[in-house]
């Protein structure tokens, strides 16, 4: 069987996963010299996708050209399974490749992200795929492509530290609180897409392989397992990752990416873990965090009875 | 034990209800078909085919009346369509100078062979509201010309060539397939087949800001609209299993050329230089606008400088595209909490430490290590 | 036997389901050089190419993908399999192929002959499938980099001591270079022009 029809109100008959297999090629050879090349950007025939570009389009064409019927989905955005963005593109791959989904980051072998790294490690075996704005690390610097590709074809990276340098002597740090540039295998310097600084130290040497995709620019990019990825710093100002203050309201986490939540309009405020399924698996595992209660009486959590 | 609450879903879903709803409007005011968008408002047909990269004016009508006459989101649906369909293959050249004419201008020439034809237009009706079309009715009958006009009608670019003043345009050496940008990832410098179908189907309203600010002095343009023209052109095709061309129809195509001085050069004498506009159905603002932006972005190829927007490729090009431009627009209606808690958390400590040098009586940050 | 019939038994039995499952495989070998994996897909290759060789070919290569065949095979069932099913030109010039296929130890042009890509746009480079007798009990070398934790060993039968020292030297130029796909049987395995190899000569 190679078409599956889908029910879009008419009876249009789609090919698995959307995509002609023509396409799948054209994306995958590049994936191929994306791998082979790690943190370079591969331009490719970017297609028109019935969903906007700039809403995951680089992510979407890519997780169509690698799925299967073995593989089991999960997508995130801001690192939760139910923002309304995740729940889309979801949707859009259980009606087009009838994909088998999950929202748990160890049971998936694809994970399509928007802008966060799961909290538990990924694992040899699974695929990260990125959905990617802006791929390139140097645009802001310099908005012409002809002149960017010749900066990364000659590694001139050099712009790149002077501007990071630059927010050091202004603000005694570098003030790029996400999307902060990397470098990749020692060569090329690669925008790692807004993701916070805090996940940066996830890519370096993971397991997993990560893939990336910009649509809209129509350009794809890769960091094979156990790669190395730095940070850009500087000796005097190593890099550093975020913190807070307190734990998780909602598990007592103390090591995740915390996302505020605005609990009145008289300064209350709580700190949730950004990573949805992570919080939910350390509260099934009996981790209470200090404002569940208050969490609960604004509808974040209801309480569930235990069966 | 608390899990989380979880509607996304559901919402997602609701939202498709309520705009149905909204498209729809009052039930009481009958429902528009297709049919009459196609038919009654035609120019706006043309646009989303145009910015949609087909010609089909049946779905480019139902793409309207399905957007609620937002042309990019209808745009959007044509292109989205489009990328499924398969290709058999490209079309033979059009030939516009057969083009079966129903208008055709030269503001260049007095008169010249098949003369001026004014044809359907906006240009010299008063802009008073017809409040007639408030009750409907028919329209006035027709009055037929006196004489058919010609069949076919010579382009003005070709006139001024047969004298070696409009510069000539042959095909690349080996007359290889034009670069599709719907299919490959577009480089640069780009080629002028890329150029124009980049312009084809970018927004009408940029690609007008952008011809208007070559005439104002972006681009020192000193263009004449050597001719424009709207009619119906034969589109053919040579399947590869039978060898000979196919005839597959008729395209409604607005088509101008505008003639712009140029000094010459050591190797070619003083000439006129071509900018050229072409869009499906009846388009005239934008193939004007399309070829005052083709004349500027000559200048690399023409040794001119390219100091102003209309004069750079990668910034035309690159931002013509209005379904690609309203996607990174509007998803910034997308959650960027984690981002913006970034943020939050860098400007609180920076704050936070500002604070405390300024206790400690220190005013401005420790110095850099140089 | 006909050209025909030969031709029109050896295709994917599904062409989607197929081609994904192989696609899986071989970004996996890439991404993890040296690593062997298997290749599932049923397909009868025609003679000269091997089973992996031509399971990849038919996942990758179409009309826009020009493929470099040694002389013989290209001139025979191997030629019009690959133009029959994939739609793939055959170029006799190592450096405007896509995709090549050598038999290690045999007659055939030097790596640096393909394609390296261009500083701009490394990703314009060749990719060469190496069919090799098999994958393991050959001469070992020691690779490292990208997609490899520390170091792992590979040794396929059929790569010769020479081969090595341009493989070697087609790292030297990264990000330039070539990428290459050993295959015996159904099996494969990746060596990217970002791989580091150590030879028995001079570690």
């Amino acid at each position: 069987m190679t078409r599956r029809a889908y029910d879009d109100g008419r009876t249009a008959a789609y090919n698995y996963a959307y995509l002609d297999e023509q396409t799948k090629r054209m994306i995958r050879r590049a994936l191929l010299k994306a791998v082979a090349v790690p943190g370079y950007q591969v331009p490719f025939g970017s297609r028109e996708m019935p969903l906007a570009r700039g809403w995951g389009t680089g992510g979407i064409q890519i997780t169509a050209a690698i799925i299967g019927p073995a593989d089991t989905l999960k997508v995130i955005d801001q690192g939760a399974d139910d923002t309304t963005n995740a729940v889309s593109i979801r949707r859009f791959f259980e009606r087009t490749a009838a994909a088998r989904t999950t929202e748990a980051t160890a049971a998936a072998t694809i994970i399509q992200t928007r802008h966060r790294i799961p909290e538990q490690p990924l694992a040899a075996g699974q695929i990260l795929v990125y959905q990617v704005p802006l791929p390139e690390p140097l645009r802001r610097l310099e908005p012409r492509e002809a002149e960017t590709r010749k900066m990364h074809a000659w590694a001139e990276y050099g712009l790149m530290h002077v501007r990071l340098y630059e927010n050091i002597a202004r603000f005694g740090e570098v003030t790029t609180t996400y999307d902060y540039p990397v470098a990749v295998n020692g060569r090329y310097v690669m925008a790692p897409s807004p993701i916070p600084k805090f996940d940066n130290p996830k890519m370096d040497m993971c397991p997993a392989l990560q893939l990336f995709g910009a649509g809209r620019e129509k350009r794809i990019y890769a960091v094979p397992p156990h790669t190395r990825v730095v940070s850009l710093d500087f000796e005097d100002h190593p890099f550093r990752i975020q913190s807070w203050t307190e734990p998780c309201g909602l598990c007592g986490a103390t090591d995740t990416y915390l996302d505020e939540v605005v609990t009145d309009d008289r300064g209350g405020r709580m700190f949730v873990c950004s990573d949805s399924h992570h919080c939910e698996t350390r509260r099934a595992e009996g981790h209470h965090g200090p404002m569940l209660a208050a969490a609960a009486s604004i509808h974040l959590v209801e309480k569930e009875d235990a069966a | 034990m608390y899990v989380a609450v979880k509607g996304g879903e559901a919402a997602i879903l609701a939202t498709h209800e309520l705009l149905a709803e909204t498209r729809r409007g009052d039930p009481a005011v009958p429902e528009i078909a297709p049919a009459q968008i196609r038919e009654q408002m035609g120019l706006a047909v043309a646009r989303v085919m145009n910015e949609g990269s087909l010609y089909d004016p049946d779905l480019a009508a139902l793409a309207l009346k399905q957007a609620q006459g937002d042309t990019i989101e209808a745009a959007f649906l044509l292109r989205a369509y489009r990328t499924t369909l398969p290709r058999f293959g490209a079309s033979l050249p059009l030939d516009t100078g057969a083009m079966a004419i129903r208008r055709r201008i030269s503001a260049a020439y007095k008169d010249l062979p098949g003369g001026q034809v004014l044809g359907p237009t906006y240009d010299y009706t008063h802009r008073l509201f017809d409040f007639a079309l408030e009750e409907g009715g028919e329209t006035p009958a027709l009055t037929p010309a006196p004489a058919p006009l010609a069949e076919t009608m010579p382009r003005v670019p070709d006139i001024l060539g047969q004298e070696g003043l409009m510069e000539a345009e042959a095909p690349p050496e080996g007359d290889p397939a034009p670069f599709d940008l719907t299919r490959a990832s577009v480089s640069f410098p780009a080629g002028r087949d890329v150029r124009l179908q980049a312009m084809a189907r970018g927004d009408e309203g940029f690609m007008l800001g952008l011809g208007y600010s070559t005439q104002r002095g972006y681009g020192n343009a000193h263009p004449f609209a050597g001719e424009i023209r709207l009619g119906e052109v034969a589109v053919s095709f040579v399947p590869e299993e039978l060898g000979f061309a196919v005839d597959l129809g008729d395209l409604t195509l607005s088509e101008c050329q505008m003639i712009n001085q140029f000094a010459g050069s050591k190797d070619i004498p003083p000439q006129f230089t071509r900018g050229y506009g072409l869009a499906f159905g009846h388009a005239e603002r934008k193939v004007m606008s399309m070829a005052l932006v083709d004349r500027a972005l000559k200048a690399r190829d023409l040794g001119e400088a390219a100091d102003y927007p209309a004069q750079q490729e990668e910034f035309v090009l690159y931002h013509a595209d209005n379904v690609e431009a309203a996607g990174f627009v509007e998803h910034l209606k997308l959650p960027h909490y984690v981002d913006f808690q970034g943020e939050l958390e860098l400007i609180r400590r920076i704050r936070a430490e500002r604070e405390a040098r300024l206790a400690k009586g220190q005013d401005h940050l420790p110095e850099a290590a140089e | 036997m006909t050209g025909n019939a030969e031709i029109l038994q050896a295709g994917f039995a599904d062409p989607v389901f197929d081609s994904q499952r192989a696609f899986r495989t071989v970004l996996g070998a890439l991404s993890e050089p040296g690593l062997v994996a298997e290749l599932d897909p049923a397909l009868t290759p025609p003679p000269g190419l091997e089973p992996a060789t031509a399971i990849a070919l038919l996942t990758l290569a179409d009309y826009e993908t020009p493929v470099w065949l040694p002389p013989a095979l290209a001139a025979g069932a191997a030629g019009r399999w690959l133009r029959f099913h994939a739609g793939a030109p055959l170029t006799t010039t190592p450096a405007d192929s896509a995709y090549a296929v050598i038999t290690a130890g045999a007659e055939a042009p030097e790596l640096f002959d393909f394609h390296p890509g261009d500083d701009q746009f490394p990703d314009r480079s060749t990719t060469i499938f190496i069919q090799c007798t098999s994958l393991e009990g050959g001469l070992p070398v020691i690779l490292a980099g990208p997609g490899i934790p520390g170091s792992r060993r590979f040794a396929p039968q059929g790569p010769v001591p020479e081969f090595w020292r341009a493989a070697a030297a087609n790292h030297a130029r990264y990000p330039l270079g070539v990428d290459c796909l050993f295959t015996a049987g159904r099996r494969i395995a990746g060596l990217p022009r970002s791989t580091r190899i150590e030879t028995g000569e001079t570690r």
